[in-house]
C-alpha cells in the first residue's frame, strides 16, 4: 500500500464531502426537514441525485417527478460498479455496502492507482471518507443553514474542479483524444440538455472508437 | 416526505447494485476494457461541469483559474492533495478580490 492512495483518498474526501454544508443548507430552505435531509445523504449518497431531488422539490415539483430525476441522475454509478466488481470482488454484506458507497470519488480514486491493493483501498477510503464528511457536513448545513458561509467563499468549488482534474490527470497521457472528446461533448451538452443528460452523453463517447492506445 | 425519501434512495440505489450484480463472465475483457475508458470520459465530463456549468449554463469564473493553476501543479508533479488545497485557494482568492 503507497501513502499517496490514503493522501488522495482523504483529499477527496474532504473536497467533496464539505459540499455537504450545501446541501444541507439548500435541502433545509426547500422545506425538506432535517430528517428528511439527512436521510437522503445517508440512503440516497450521491450528490447530483440528491440536489436534481431537493431542486424539484423547492420548484414545487411533484414527488414521482423528484425520484425519476434522482433516478435518472444515477445511472452512471451502474457503470462504475461493473469496474469495481471485478477490481474489489466484495461478497455477501460487503457488496451491499460497495454499491451504497459507490460514487464518482469513490471510482475514480480506484481507477487512477496502478497496484491492484491500492485500487481495493482507494475505493473503500475515498468511500467512507465521503460519507463520513458529507454526512457530517450536511448535518452542519441543515441545522446552521448558511451560518458557514457558501461554498464558493471558501473555494470549495474550485477545491472540486481541481480534484477532478487530478484524478483525470495520470491517464491523460494514454488517453487524451477520449478525455478530450468527452469534455467537449459535456461542454456543448451543458446548455442543451436538462440536468444529467451531458454526463450520459459523455459516458456513451466511452463505447465510440476514439484513441489507439488501450 | 419520509417514504418518498426511501423510495427515491432505492431507485439510486438499484442503479449502484446492478453494476455488482452482473457476472464477471458475462461482462469479459471487452466489457471491463469499456468500463474503465467510461471512466476517463466521465472524469473529464465531471471536470467541465465542476468548472465551468452553474445550473445549465457554461460560466467563466474563479473555478476557471483554479483549474489553471491545478493543471500547472499537476504538471510539475506537486503532490495531490497540495493541488486541491490550491483549487480552493484560489477559487476563494480570485472571489475575494471581487472577479
Amino acid at each position: 500500500m503507497s501513502r499517496q492512495v490514503i493522501s488522495t483518498s482523504l483529499s477527496v474526501g474532504l473536497a467533496t464531502g464539505l459540499y455537504g454544508l450545501s446541501f444541507g443548507a439548500i435541502g433545509s430552505a426547500a422545506g425538506l426537514g432535517v430528517p428528511a435531509v439527512m436521510l437522503l445523504s445517508l440512503l440516497m449518497f450521491s450528490g447530483a441525485s440528491q440536489f436534481a431531488f431537493v431542486g424539484i422539490i423547492a420548484a414545487g415539483g411533484a414527488p414521482i417527478t423528484a425520484v425519476s430525476s434522482a433516478w435518472l441522475m444515477g445511472v452512471r454509478n451502474s457503470f462504475y460498479g461493473l469496474r469495481l466488481n471485478t477490481v474489489i470482488g466484495p461478497r455477501g454484506l460487503w457488496r451491499l455496502l460497495a454499491a451504497q458507497l459507490t460514487i464518482d470519488e469513490s471510482n475514480a480514486v480506484s481507477a487512477a492507482q496502478e497496484r491492484p491493493l491500492d485500487q481495493k483501498i482507494g475505493f473503500w477510503l475515498t468511500g467512507g471518507a465521503v460519507f463520513i464528511f458529507w454526512n457530517t457536513a450536511t448535518l452542519m448545513g441543515a441545522l446552521a443553514g448558511n451560518l458557514f458561509g457558501s461554498v464558493e467563499a471558501w473555494g470549495l468549488d474550485g477545491a472540486a474542479a481541481a480534484a477532478f482534474l487530478g484524478l483525470l490527470w495520470p491517464r491523460l497521457k494514454n488517453n487524451l483524444a477520449l478525455a478530450g472528446v468527452g469534455a467537449l461533448v459535456a461542454l456543448v451538452a451543458i446548455p442543451l440538455t436538462p440536468a444529467g443528460v451531458p454526463v450520459l452523453l459523455a459516458a456513451v463517447v466511452a463505447l465510440l472508437p476514439i484513441g489507439g492506445k488501450k | 416526505m419520509i417514504s418518498t425519501v426511501i423510495f427515491a434512495s432505492l431507485a439510486v440505489y438499484s442503479w449502484k447494485i446492478l453494476g455488482f450484480l452482473i457476472p464477471d463472465r458475462l461482462i469479459g475483457r471487452r466489457g471491463r476494457l469499456i468500463a474503465e475508458r467510461m471512466t476517463v470520459s466521465l472524469l473529464a465530463a465531471l471536470v467541465v461541469l465542476q468548472g465551468f456549468s452553474s445550473q445549465s449554463v457554461l460560466v467563466l469564473d474563479a473555478r476557471a483559474a483554479a483549474l489553471v493553476v491545478a493543471g500547472a501543479l499537476l504538471a510539475m508533479r506537486v503532490p495531490y492533495i497540495f493541488v486541491v488545497l490550491a483549487g480552493a485557494i484560489v477559487a476563494a482568492g480570485v472571489r475575494f478580490l471581487g472577479f
